[in-house]
């Protein structure tokens, strides 16, 4: 029968990567390539970048470089979501919309696994490397060329799977690839590989930088400072960085054992054949329900102290907000069916793990009460963070009582796989990590160039979110509640959904118009410069250490170790003039040398991620090789740290003192 | 702008955004919040009982939000600045035990509904309960009458107030079986035997659809399931009785080729122990799997084996 041919035909995934779209999308793609080498020509700084940046083992450094990959992978998602969203705005009835189903599913797949593994974990590991080592008082982080490889893994997990856009095809099956959609019976592109190698490579990084980062809170705090004098950002990455180190070795188990399946012919998730598909989805969820509070924890931690800061108050129950992170930390491993209570589980299980969630919502609670009451008697300020922060919590709060309300498992019968679902999980992720990290951006941007960020187009972009974001996904949860479920490439016009769907439309027009003055907002910044330059190194009237040192911070981050004894250390050094000497005593510091070998393990992971997923033993084998000879060469190379003296300390120094006078 | 000409057009804003959504939801009916059957009616109730008692957080949240922010503005110099203030053992205990009790109040109801409402306790009712048997094809829903040893794709009818065992499988990737208006959704998978029990109040015609992303055809995979009276039920299985279509082993497999957007079809007559066959099709062992395309009538014992509880 033709019919059949025809579907099969579209299953083919090669067959659909000459399309229009795609091919603008490669296009652009190439444009931007040759864009960026030929300033790099243009411009002779080549020998800087590599120099000064690429093979930086400065974590402030790495930090920045994070965030501009995680800005880049931001607007392809949005790209995505647009797309997305106009498709279902006018595929109804008759028409079908201008993209195919199965381009369609490439792209919500290519989406989700975007936003969540190259935006919001690159964004994250961005912020902790600004942030993490200045307000604890240190010169670096514990391991700073296990950070850089890190690094530099993620950017190749994010080569990775954006070379799927040339080549092969992007996976179809949603972005946690359930079997036995994703097996080779169902998947037999190259789709899925490219998406478990790129994840692979990836989540490798993001568990050596959660390895770093742990043993940097651990082990390089300042003196004085003891667990319970730590910023609560600290406490906050503290308790996300666990989660990395317990969760994300189950990730790279199951997306193995996904592997051996589809390359192999074995049969851990196979339907039949002993395979069992649901033991996938829990294994998936073990790991994917903590990823979300990796997220959204440091988020938090940014909350606490913009809230502090910008009430010019101490913040408020300081051992109940630790107790609530410590909380959250452990609950967040024994919640994962809540993610599928419609599998048919007894009704005792599914009471257990519905009773888990809702307890999270008790710290959760405190968490919002506790900001509230530290603005409480406090004298607000509203620079753009703070706006950052409100939004968070009116769009938070909503999106939690959506979240507990499917915590019931009758109730998530009816709203699960839902686009009330979708719209909850966005609040969640929009309203509290993305808010989170934007508040982050403006707040700790001075820390790092020495400028502070255009406040008037900071608000801007944060109006254009929220109302973008308000007209984005109010519509979605009533869509689900129409019994819409989510992925729907069409639908019936007899369901009378196409409203709504425009209107969702629109919000993600305007959410662009956010993103689009988030970057105007970067770029006036930098042309203002001298306008804005912050001549005190504490431009917010900061409480925490980092705000004690220059702006921009130096590569030694403090000239003279800090010492501390309260946990709003910068804050009583104003208040009571110590610590803050006139005629500091320098000494040397020694700093780790400049080093290419990150990239080149990342270079030679991708190789081997990449022949994997096309099946070249031989050239598998290289990429192999080469990572294990990169790690030897590195090991057996003692001279990795320089020294600065302490005369150029000083002269460096005297040069951010004169430059703010 | 000036500030009265501002708030003339906040509030104009408003209204028409009001008017909108009234007109909208006076044209549009969530099937969620509109149940048909005794399901979906508990668990629309469990719904509202859930967000109201959110609703006893959300709005001391929101106030106190708006209220701080506006009270402690820091050009309003006259309100109280302590910025020492981090700490008080009597709020801290109040908002520990605030969520406390309404989590325990929640995590009580939770408790009683999950069990009342699990979708694999069969439904009490004065009428004898149905069994229908729903396999998840790609793209389409075959719907299987033991009972009445018919068979249908797509469209699922059934006498109203009258208990419906549907039991579910997928020959197939995943698949989520869900008719909002009746009740949740519950997966179908290859290899396994979920259970829905639903039940339909009245006559009607509702919208079902997979929750699941199967693949390429899964946004025409939806179905209607219709409610009628006994004797309507009977009359159309009799109609059914009529159609040319016979559900053979070897129609199944051609059925069971990948199609999109199929239009009701209905057979009126179905192998014995099909859908069994189809769940155990993934439960042999490989040397077997062949028979299931050739003879079949060997291994019946075998198949009919399969049970279909948890």
């Amino acid at each position: 029968m033709n019919m059949f041919a025809d579907i099969l035909g579209k299953l083919n995934l090669n067959a659909i990567q000459h399309g229009p779209i795609i091919a603008g999308a490669q296009i652009s793609m190439v444009l931007g390539g040759i864009f960026v080498i030929g300033l790099m020509f243009y411009l002779k700084r080549w020998k800087w970048l590599w120099n000064e940046w690429l093979t930086s083992l400065d974590p402030k450094k790495i930090g920045v470089m994070y965030i501009i990959f995680s800005v880049l992978m931001l607007i392809r998602g949005l790209t995505d979501a647009a797309m997305m969203r106009a498709q279902q705005a006018i595929s109804v009835g008759s028409s079908h919309g201008f993209l195919t189903s199965d381009h369609y599913q490439q792209i919500f797949t290519s989406h989700g696994t975007i936003m969540i593994f190259f935006v919001a974990m690159g964004f994250m590991f961005g912020i902790l490397n600004l942030v993490v080592p200045l307000q604890i008082g240190s010169r670096d982080v514990a391991f700073p060329f296990l950070n850089s490889t890190g690094f530099w893994l993620f950017v190749s997990g994010v080569v990775l799977i954006n070379l799927s856009l040339v080549l092969g095809g992007f996976s179809a099956t949603g972005w946690l690839a359930y079997p036995p959609l994703s097996e080779i019976v169902y998947s037999p592109g190259v789709g899925v590989d490219f998406w478990i190698w790129s994840l692979q490579i990836a989540g490798i990084g993001s568990l050596l930088s959660g390895i770093n980062f742990m043993v940097t809170i651990l082990k390089m705090r300042c003196r004085g400072m003891t667990l319970m004098k730590m910023p609560i950002f600290i406490w906050s990455v503290l308790g996300s960085m666990a989660l990395v180190l317990f969760a994300f070795p189950i990730l790279t188990a199951t997306l193995t054992l996904l592997f051996l399946d589809r390359s192999l012919g074995m049969h851990f998730f196979t339907s039949g054949t002993g395979g069992n598909p649901m033991m996938y989805v829990n294994l998936i969820w073990a790991w994917g329900h903590p990823e979300v509070y990796i997220l959204i924890l440091p988020a938090f931690g940014v909350f606490s102290e913009v809230v502090a800061t910008f009430s010019r108050k101490r913040l408020f129950g300081y051992v109940s907000m630790v107790w609530a992170i410590g909380i959250i930390t452990l609950l967040s491993f024994i919640v994962w069916l809540h993610h599928f209570f419609t599998m048919g589980a007894g009704a005792n299980v599914n009471t257990f793990f519905g009773l888990m969630t809702m307890i999270i919502a008790i710290p959760t609670g405190v968490k919002v009460f506790n900001w509230l009451f530290t603005m409480y008697r406090g004298r607000i300020h509203f620079n753009t963070p703070m706006f950052w922060f409100l939004g968070f919590i009116t769009t938070f709060t909503v999106g939690g009582m959506a979240g507990v309300l499917m915590a019931v498992p009758p109730a998530d019968f009816q709203l699960h796989n839902s686009l009330f679902l979708v719209a909850h999980f966005h609040t969640m992720i929009i309203g509290g990590v993305l808010f989170g990290y934007f508040a982050a951006l403006n707040y700790w941007f001075p820390k790092i160039f020495g400028f502070k960020l255009n406040e008037r187009l900071g608000r801007y972009s944060f109006w254009c979110w929220v109302i973008g974001f308000l007209l984005a996904f109010v519509p979605l949860y009533i869509l689900g509640l129409m019994g819409a479920t989510r992925r729907l490439d069409h639908y019936d016009a007899s369901m009378g959904w196409q409203q709504l769907f425009i209107v969702a439309a629109i919000g993600v027009t305007i959410i662009l118009c956010g993103v689009g003055f988030l970057i105007l907002q970067i770029i006036v910044s930098i042309m203002q410069r001298k306008d804005n330059q912050d001549k005190t190194g504490d431009p917010w009237n900061g409480r925490t250490l980092e705000w004690s040192t220059t702006s921009p911070a130096p590569i030694y981050n403090f000239a003279v170790m800090p010492e501390v004894h309260s946990r709003d250390p910068f804050w009583e050094m104003k208040k009571t003039k110590q610590g803050l000497e006139n005629e500091p005593h320098y000494e040397d510091i020694s700093i780790p040398k400049n080093t290419p070998i990150g990239i080149f393990i990342a270079g030679f992971s991708f190789i081997f991620g990449f022949s994997m997923i096309w099946h070249i033993t031989w050239l598998a084998i290289i990429g192999l090789l080469g990572v294990i000879v990169c790690i030897i060469i590195r090991i057996s190379n003692d001279d990795t740290e320089y020294l600065l003296t302490a005369a150029e300390v000083e002269k460096i120094e005297t040069a951010a003192q004169e430059r703010y006078a | 702008m000036p500030k009265k000409l501002k708030i003339i057009l906040f509030v104009l804003l408003t209204l028409i955004i009001a008017v909108i959504v009234v007109l909208f939801f006076h044209n549009h009916s969530l099937a969620v919040l509109s149940p048909k059957g005794p399901i979906a009616q508990k668990e629309r109730t469990l719904m509202i009982i859930a967000a109201i008692l959110m609703l006893v957080v959300i709005i001391p949240v929101f106030t106190l939000t708006f209220g701080i922010v506006y009270k402690y503005r820091a050009s309003n110099k006259k309100a109280t600045y302590s910025p020492d203030w981090d700490h008080s053992r009597i709020v801290e205990t109040i908002w520990w035990t605030i969520p406390v009790i309404l989590i325990i109040t929640l995590g009580v109801i939770t408790w009683q509904s999950t069990h009342a409402l699990d979708p694999y306790k069969p439904l009490v009712s004065k009428n004898k309960p149905m069994t229908i048997q729903v396999v998840a094809l790609q793209w389409k829903w075959l719907f299987i009458y033991p009972e009445q040893n018919i068979a249908s794709v797509n469209y699922v009818q059934f006498p109203s107030q009258t208990p419906i065992n549907f039991v579910i499988t997928a020959d197939a990737p995943m698949n989520s079986f869900w008719i909002p208006q009746l009740g949740g959704q519950i997966y179908a998978m290859p290899g396994m035997s979920t259970q829905l029990h639903l039940m339909a109040d009245n006559n009607g015609s509702y919208y079902g659809s997979s929750a699941n992303i199967s693949g390429v055809g899964f946004a025409g995979m939806n179905f209607t399931a219709k409610s009628t009276s006994q004797d309507d039920f009977n009359n159309w299985v009799r109609n059914v009785k009529q159609s040319p279509n016979k559900l053979s082993f070897s129609q199944y497999n051609t059925l069971a080729q990948p199609s999109t957007n199929n239009p009701p079809v209905y057979y009126s007559s179905k192998e014995a122990y099909l859908y069994n066959t189809i769940v155990m099709k993934y439960m042999m062992p490989t040397n077997l799997i062949s028979d299931f395309y050739g003879n079949t009538t060997n291994n019946k014992e075998f198949y009919t084996q399969s049970g279909t509880s948890r």
